[in-house]
């Protein structure tokens, strides 16, 4: 008897059918992987199965029985847990005060008890965390670890993990792959949620394949293939990323930067002398572990940070450094890492791609609406952006909000690309757009400086890589050269 | 004024009682805003409260019935808070003013009703009289108050004992900083809104009845004037903690008492200066230290689940 069984569940949400008659079923004991693009309805089918959403049709067995969950309370008394992709913690409270947080065990609270409760969980999955340290304070992975130890404290035997990767650093994946087959070992069944077909095969053992609300695999994950499930998930043979590999390094410079040291607000240096320049016709990879400086890199690029000293140059030209207005006149194109800071989610499609180029459209301070809507009309056509003109950003998907911002860069022709996490939390099918896209700026002959955790990209896209450590370029390579041990070596600073 | 140790402990005693109706609105809506509402009703619902009050009390003649007729008035008012800004997803503002605006309404339109148009507050024949302690010696004044100040005094390690001790308070805490993160735990929002409404309604009954029935026993138009107000600068003020609200309802009153004084003793201020300088000194008192406070970070926000 399965742990949990749906049995033709549909969900919909206005028009939109978000899960149609899906049966899915997770044995005791089983890590299993559910598949599927961004809106193929995974998240939506595990938040029906939490009680999040009441579904529309269809019905939820846990050990057999039927049950109808009207509220997250009601599943968790099933033995039913959840951990989100946007962590449900109190910054404010501590870890233990987090764990506790709706089952505190009687009406006075009792401080040492709950952190000696936390404590003993931690322990039984290896895992150190400090029971009175600020929620708030924690790392990302440490969070998601808080929020296993949430489920755990309730009883859980059916764990959700929705798409559990996605906001941590690659070494962090392994330790919580290693949590989850403690979890498997003591009994308890786990499903995560995912659209990476490695993880998968790293850590499943069976999997369900969702695409477009409806189930369309469900194998033992050690009988398939990565190329067979992707083809399941998108439904089509992907398309493989051409590029130019011989690259010649002919044309000139056109982004340069030189020595550019900055320090964080206490003082830290961040960046420390780092020195890089890109050729037009050039993608340009840095290559690191998240927080060496990264970010940085990329607010000063960007122009939201100014920088203790150093220079920048853009085809010669002195860089507007603070002024992000200037940016786009001098063909200085950009994609933020955080796309939802890169737009304004309560207006419209239209409106967010004028905005850097306001002035355009703009005749004595009074909007060419006209102008704007054809200007969209134009753009989501060339960027097969899935939306109408007056859509609100913020009922987007992540793929098609990353299509916007790149419309708005990449329309104006730019000269130079800076190019940060550009496919973070994309699915497949985004994911090869943006790179397109890139290769064919690349193409045009646009210097692209590409910043991104996902080394495979980097590999991928790349003609040079530069690997980044404590603020610095810490090694170079060409892409025809590229050897991975070698860049985890300089990565982690191993590597003279 | 002469600057003796007597005037000095009678400023004390004065402090105190008026602190008391502003301790207990900013008590209440302290609890109120850490579960995540700000509730702009305070200043109608401190009103209406102590006019109910007044009323029972008159017509039953029963000081005790008109305590409670105030509580359940503060308790239905933050309901209603409740069902506009918790059920109804009212932006919170809009509600709070609202309701404001109603119960100060209701409170002339019923004081019409049963008094007429006259000039002349009524009065009770009747109301709480202060205690008798340190009969005779220089503490007498510090000391022999209302009962209900040393009631607003003691709830005010109450208070913070249940935000911070009890898992009702840790529930109201966590709606009030992430209900998404609540709500995921099995802790019911809405409930924990409601139960922190009817909690912060009863201090402020309570806060609207120790004007009417005790401080004063008498009611008029004006009795509030402002405290309710007055009330959400010093949670601001506190930091959203108990203690530190005491702080600064002490503060706000020690001045106001202070000036007061001034004014009895004919200093050559324009009075106008002086009764600004309470208003003065808690706009001064925000600007130096709102830089340092954090509201609860739901606060505002209606819950809605999505889907």
């Amino acid at each position: 008897m399965p742990a949990v069984e749906m049995r033709g569940v549909t969900k919909r949400f206005g028009p939109l059918t978000a899960n149609d008659g899906v049966n899915f079923a997770v044995e005791r004991g089983e890590i299993h992987a559910l598949l599927g693009e961004n809106g193929a309805g995974k998240s939506t089918l595990m938040k029906v199965l939490y009680g999040l959403y009441q579904p529309d049709d269809g019905e939820i067995l846990v050990d057999g029985r039927a049950v109808g969950f009207r509220s997250p309370a009601d599943a968790i008394a099933s033995g039913i847990g959840f951990v989100s992709q946007h962590f449900a913690l109190v910054p404010r409270f501590t870890v233990a005060e987090n764990v506790m947080l709706g089952h505190e065990g009687g009406a006075r609270l009792n401080p040492r008890q709950m952190r000696a409760q936390v404590m003993i969980a931690a322990e039984s999955l290896n895992m150190a965390i400090d029971p009175n340290a600020l929620a708030g304070k924690l790392s990302v992975g440490e969070q998601q670890r808080v929020e296993i130890l949430k489920a755990l404290k309730r009883n859980c035997r059916v764990l959700i993990m929705d798409e559990p990767t996605a906001v941590l650093a690659p070494q962090d994946v392994e330790a919580l792959f290693a949590v989850l087959r403690d979890l498997q070992k003591q009994g308890m069944s786990v499903i995560i949620i995912t659209h990476k077909l490695n993880e998968v095969f790293a850590v499943s053992q069976r999997v369900t394949v969702l695409r477009l609300g409806k189930v369309v695999g469900e194998i033992a994950t050690e009988a398939t293939s990565p190329s067979a499930l992707a083809e399941l998930m998108v439904g089509r043979q992907t398309l493989a990323v051409e590029r130019n590999t011989d690259h010649q390094r002919q044309e000139p410079v056109k982004l340069e930067v030189r020595d550019l040291k900055l320090a964080d607000k206490r003082g830290g240096l961040r960046l420390r002398g780092l020195s890089l320049e890109v050729h037009g016709g050039e993608i340009v990879g840095i290559a690191g572990v998240a927080g060496n400086g990264q970010s940085e890199l990329v607010s000063v690029l960007t122009g939201t940070a100014v920088p203790d000293s150093g220079e920048v140059l853009a085809h010669g030209q002195p860089y507007p450094l603070g002024q992000p207005k200037a940016l786009p006149n001098l063909k200085i194109a950009r994609i933020p890492e955080d796309r939802l800071k890169a737009v304004i989610s309560d207006m419209s499609v239209a409106d967010n791609l004028v905005l850097e180029s306001l002035d355009g459209f703009t005749r004595l301070g009074h909007l060419g609406r006209q102008q704007i809507r054809e200007h969209a009309e134009r753009m989501i056509k060339d960027f097969q952006i899935k939306a109408s003109p007056g859509d609100l950003v913020r009922t987007l998907s992540g793929g098609n909000i990353q299509k916007i911002i790149l419309a708005r860069s990449l329309g104006q022709q730019p000269e130079v690309v800076i190019a940060a996490q550009p496919t973070r939390g994309l699915d497949i099918g985004a994911t090869e757009y943006v790179h397109h896209k890139l290769l064919e700026q690349k193409e045009r002959g646009a210097a692209i400086l590409l910043i991104s955790e996902d080394l495979e990209e980097i590999l991928q896209l790349s003609d040079r890589i530069l690997v980044i450590f404590e603020g610095r370029i810490a090694g170079e390579m060409s892409a025809a050269n590229a050897d991975v041990q070698r860049i985890g070596a300089l990565m982690t600073g191993a590597g003279g | 004024m002469e600057l003796s140790i007597e005037s000095i402990l009678v400023l004390f005693g004065a402090t105190l009682r008026i602190a008391t109706p502003i301790l207990l609105g900013a008590l209440g809506e302290t609890v109120i805003e850490r579960a995540g509402i700000l509730n702009l009703g305070i200043e109608g619902t401190l009103l209406l409260s102590s006019f109910t009050g007044f009323v029972a009390a008159q017509v039953t003649g029963s000081l005790w019935i008109g305590l409670l007729a105030a509580m359940l008035t503060g308790v239905v008012l933050c309901l209603l808070m409740g069902l506009l800004s918790v059920t109804l997803g009212v932006n919170q503002h809009v509600s709070g003013l609202g309701i404001t605006m109603l119960a100060t309404a209701l409170a002339l339109f019923w004081f019409r009703l049963q008094y007429g148009g006259g000039t002349t507050p009524p009065a009770l024949d009747e109301s709480f009289q202060p205690l008798q302690a340190f009969t005779g010696t220089p503490l007498e004044p510090v000391f022999s108050q209302h009962w209900l100040v040393y009631v607003a005094l003691l709830l005010v390690p109450v208070t913070a004992w249940m935000l911070n001790r009890t898992s009702f308070g840790l529930r109201l805490r966590s709606v009030g900083e992430n209900p998404e993160a609540a709500d995921t735990a099995g802790v019911s929002v809405y409930r924990v809104r409601y139960e922190a409404l009817i909690v912060g309604g009863i201090l402020m009954g309570l806060g609207g009845a120790f004007l009417s029935l005790a401080q004063l026993g008498a009611f008029s138009h004006g009795i509030i004037n402002g405290r309710g107000w007055v009330a959400i600068a010093i949670v601001i003020f506190g930091n959203w903690r108990p203690g530190r609200v005491l702080a600064g309802a002490l503060l706000f009153s020690f001045v106001q008492a202070l000036q007061l004084r001034l004014q009895a003793s004919g200093i050559a201020l324009p009075y106008e200066l002086l009764l600004a300088l309470p208003y003065l000194l808690t706009i001064v008192a925000i600007a130096l230290v709102g830089r340092n406070v954090s509201a609860p970070a739901a606060l505002l926000k209606p819950y809605r689940r999505e889907g």
